[in-house]
């Protein structure tokens, strides 16, 4: 039905789809989960706030998990390359994220305070940790990777777990907190009652909304000064193989603002990160929290557009040979898994928007203290 | 190759593996009652069965997020841990992952929620219905990640393309239908409903050997009565054995089992007994029932059930011939548009997975000696002695589940089971059995299948990724340490659980001593 190219572009597409999915949804899920400790001081009010999202993030996490699983079918390169390259960072995001759905779950099972405190910190980790990681890899993402391609394509690395860790990801890791951070209180704003955990919420949404401009615009600085990006040498085959060893790279400062001259429609996606943001603080000042949530979500997906345009056709460089870099012509599977997995998805991903969307319908309205306090079934 | 990391990134995946499905089973099965006991709530009305879906269902929650969190690991490790393996076979072996997350992942988690917070926001029917998505989902993802591992056990509708280094995907409906997933999610999905179904029936049991909370143990014994014997049977009956015969592994996999040395004249017996000797190659004190083998794996009383040596002699033939596409490939990375080696290649492409085996020995298989080969074909046997002893006591739990739900079916049918004191313990000393029949399951499928990865196409020792020892020390401590703090706390949760019984959240129906009749065994 579709040409090599065309399902590539589709499938590089898609991917940026599910990874903003996952912010949209889960995102604030982990917003939520940092904020926890700070925004609510007392057993009621965290339980507030545990409850604004205990019905919903089970669902919300899945677009992780079918990120990962996407990835393996449609990007199989990507998949072994960037989870064995980045293995101890992916342990603490999994070691993380493992102790979200105890904690929701095992937290209400006892009422002594001690064991919902250790519980209510266990939650802070699994909200702040993957959102700093998942920034501070995105951040190695476009410095590149430092592993290379042997002859069988096995991939070998030359990194460290603190090597990860430059100026540049930190930065990008904190922008990713910050993002989800403001997310996640303008989550809180809609969702749950008005009052002293509603102001606290906005109170750390207007920190966070201030942040996500600043670390944004400063992260536009360092790609547009610094010595980061790569460009294709040579001539690329759209519709070749899947070898990356057959693309030669060059390391090309600012390289990844090339798309923005040559394509200027792509300016929409850094102009939607910006301009999110500030609606997002206009709404948290008015008491517009629709408004909010609409730009703390708009900001997400220009933040997380921005990232893959700049780096089109690259999906993950390597720093160290420029001979094994992964791109949208070279990373894929073959056209009939393409094929097939779209049609699965075209099929799959609408039933999921009805029944995700049924469920928030089924769990409308904001969560009050009142409710939480006489429900057993609540957290 | 540091065959240290092989071993650690081995023990990491079955350390986790393992745990994960100490909690799949119960979810698979549990789920599945929730919903027959919902249906019953719904047709009769009766609040007691509401009371005591809810009680299992607060079972089913504490055991369910260990699922989750622990599946989490499984959907990345092959990434993290088996990235030659996820290049090597992404494109076919990515698909029912991504099809399991589009497919069930979603629905279970979107309607989990909704089913542990909709109780007063939906109508009865309508929670029925959100409970039966939720099982859905969870047997829809047994199914698809029963798919991906029925193809590591035999990898039909995939070829090696040279020009991409790795397997491709040549008819998905061959991965699809392959006859050993279709037998494996069977076999699984039953033993899960056999453990759950062992679970409430032992919950039960003590309950009523307290005498306590007398109306909803004895309902909640006579469901799983019913539908423990339903899933025992089909354990057995319907279990892994009509997928054995059909390839060179899987036919290595049952002379395993069967601690086969030698083809035996048809038709075979079945040893029941035995001492296996590996470094003999025979086996001693043997007991065996004329025929019975030859049976079960052949249909038939002329087929032969093929023994171990001579498979390895099979395997022999195809290591060599594995090394002329091995040789193949290696001149059309240099040229890929040569003809002959393409011609080559395709002549001997079948068994190139072979030829990799002897990576194990040398750097470069082409300069294997044929006494190299001859010894390297025996690594295609796999641990006797383990697979032996796993499958026997394997089966041994499976016919007592079969006759531990055949009197249970009875005694409730008599309505006999609430003073039947010496069943009753036994069904509580039954709850461990189930988890141990079905890890020992794995084993034998995981085990059995070595020294692949994926069966006749790529080994173990060449599918890890390129880690060092300390980052595997590392996450094995890590995983190891969270997920037995987790196991602790959530065994603590279960038995509290039980202790406050089902009227934790939900009011007695009817407080006065259970003097009701009984409802009908069909329930």
């Amino acid at each position: 039905m579709f040409d090599y190219e065309t399902l590539r572009i589709l499938w590089w597409a898609l991917m940026g789809v599910l990874l903003i999915a996952f912010a949209l949804t889960d995102g604030y899920d982990l917003g939520v989960a940092a904020l926890l400790p700070f925004v609510a001081k007392t057993d009621a009010e965290r339980r507030l706030v545990i409850n604004s999202v205990g019905p919903t993030w089970e669902g919300n996490q899945v677009w992780f998990i079918l990120g990962g699983g996407a990835i393996f079918a449609a990007w199989p390169f990507v998949y072994a390359v960037s989870f064995s390259g980045f293995y101890l960072a992916m342990f603490v995001v999994l070691a993380s994220l493992i102790l979200r759905p105890v904690g929701f779950k095992y937290r209400s099972k006892r009422p002594d305070a001690a064991w919902r405190s250790r519980w209510d910190w266990a939650l802070f980790v699994d909200g702040f940790v993957p959102a700093l990681v998942f920034g501070v890899a995105v951040g190695n993402v476009l410095t590149g990777a430092p592993f290379r391609l042997d002859s069988d394509l096995r991939a070998f690395f030359d990194g460290s777990f603190l090597g990860l860790f430059t100026p540049f990801t930190l930065l990008c890791g904190l922008l990713s907190v910050a993002m989800l951070v403001l997310h996640g209180s303008a989550w809180l704003a809609i969702k749950i009652e008005r009052g002293v955990v509603h102001d606290r919420a906005k109170r750390f949404g207007t920190v966070a909304g201030l942040l996500s401009v600043a670390l944004f615009a400063a992260g536009w600085i360092f790609v547009a000064f610094t010595d980061i990006g790569f460009r294709i040498v040579g001539d690329v085959d759209p519709f070749g193989p899947s070898n990356p060893l057959r693309t030669t790279s060059e390391i090309a400062a600012g390289a990844w603002l090339n798309n923005y001259a040559i394509h200027p429609w792509m300016r929409v996606a850094p102009v939607l990160g910006f301009g999110g943001a500030l609606l997002a603080l206009v709404g948290i000042h008015r008491r517009w929290e629709a408004a909010a949530f609409t730009g703390s979500s708009a900001s997400a997906i220009g933040i997380i557009a921005t990232v893959g345009l700049s780096m089109f056709p690259y999906i993950l460089p390597s720093s160290i040979d420029m001979h094994s870099s992964l791109t949208v012509w070279n990373a894929s599977s073959t056209p009939k898994t393409l094929g097939i997995m779209l049609f699965v998805t075209a099929v799959f991903l609408p039933i999921i928007i009805a029944y995700t969307a049924w469920a928030y319908r089924v769990m409308w309205g904001r969560v009050t203290t009142h409710a939480v306090a006489t429900n057993p079934d609540f957290y | 190759m540091d065959l240290a990391v092989i071993d650690l990134s081995r023990l990491q995946f079955a350390l986790t593996a393992l745990y994960h499905f100490l909690f799949v089973p119960l979810t698979l099965g549990l789920s599945m009652m929730l919903v027959i006991m919902e249906s019953v709530y719904v047709m009769t009305n009766r609040p007691i069965w509401r009371v005591i879906t809810r009680f299992w269902g607060r079972i089913f929650a504490i055991n369910f997020v260990l699922g989750v969190a622990t599946g989490l690991t499984m959907e990345f490790q092959f990434g993290t841990n088996w990235s030659y393996f996820s290049h090597y076979v992404g494109d076919i072996f990515g698909a029912p992952l991504a099809i399991e997350g589009l497919m069930a992942f979603f629905l279970e988690a979107t309607f989990v929620g909704i089913m542990f917070f909709g109780w007063d926001r939906l109508s009865k029917l309508g929670h029925l219905i959100v409970t039966f998505l939720v099982a859905l989902g969870t047997n829809l993802s047994a199914l698809w990640i029963l798919v991906a591992n029925g193809w590591m056990q035999n990898p039909v509708g995939a070829a090696f393309n040279p020009e991409t280094m790795r397997m491709e995907v040549t008819d998905f409906g061959a991965v699809l239908f392959n006859p050993i997933a279709q037998a494996k999610f069977v076999h699984t999905v039953s033993a899960g409903y056999v453990c759950a179904a062992v679970v409430v029936l032992g919950i039960s049991a003590f309950w009523l050997l307290r005498g306590r909370y007398m109306a909803v143990a004895r309902r909640s014994m006579t469901v799983a009565a019913a539908f423990g014997l339903a899933a025992s049977l089909s354990v057995v009956i319907l279990g892994d054995e009509s997928g054995y015969a059909l390839t060179d592994n899987q036919k290595m996999k049952l002379a395993a089992i069967e601690a086969a040395w030698h083809t035996a004249p048809a038709p075979a017996g079945l040893t029941l007994f035995g001492i296996p000797d590996v470094a003999a190659r025979e086996t001693r004190y043997e007991v065996q029932v004329p025929w019975v083998l030859g049976l079960i794996a052949t249909r038939s009383l002329d087929g032969t059930v093929t023994g171990m040596s001579e498979l390895v002699l099979q395997a022999q033939e195809r290591i060599t011939s594995g090394v002329v596409a091995y040789d193949a490939v290696e001149r059309l990375k240099a040229d890929p548009a040569n003809l002959v080696q393409r011609a080559r290649f395709e002549a001997h492409k079948r068994d190139l997975g072979y030829a990799l085996l002897l990576k194990a020995h040398v750097a470069d298989p082409r300069t294997a000696s044929p006494q190299l080969i001859a010894t390297t074909a025996w690594d295609v046997v796999p641990n006797v002695p383990l697979m032996f002893w796993s499958f026997r006591i394997m089966a041994a739990i499976g016919f007592a589940m079969i006759a531990l739900f055949g009197a249970a079916f009875v005694l409730t049918s008599l309505r006999l089971h609430m003073q039947t004191r010496w069943f009753l313990k036994v069904a509580v000393i039954a709850i461990p059995l189930p988890w141990i029949a079905i890890e020992l399951g794995w084993m034998l499928a995981e085990v059995g299948r070595q020294p692949w990865a994926i069966e006749g196409v790529l080994p173990t020792f060449l599918a890890a990724s390129s880690l060092t020892r300390g980052a595997l020390w590392t996450t094995i401590i890590g995983f190891t340490g969270l997920y037995g703090t987790l196991a602790v706390i959530e065994v603590r949760l279960i038995l509290q659980t039980i202790r406050k019984g089902p009227f934790e959240h939900d009011e007695d129906p009817a407080p006065a001593p259970a003097d009701i009749p009984a409802l009908p065994a069909a329930a």
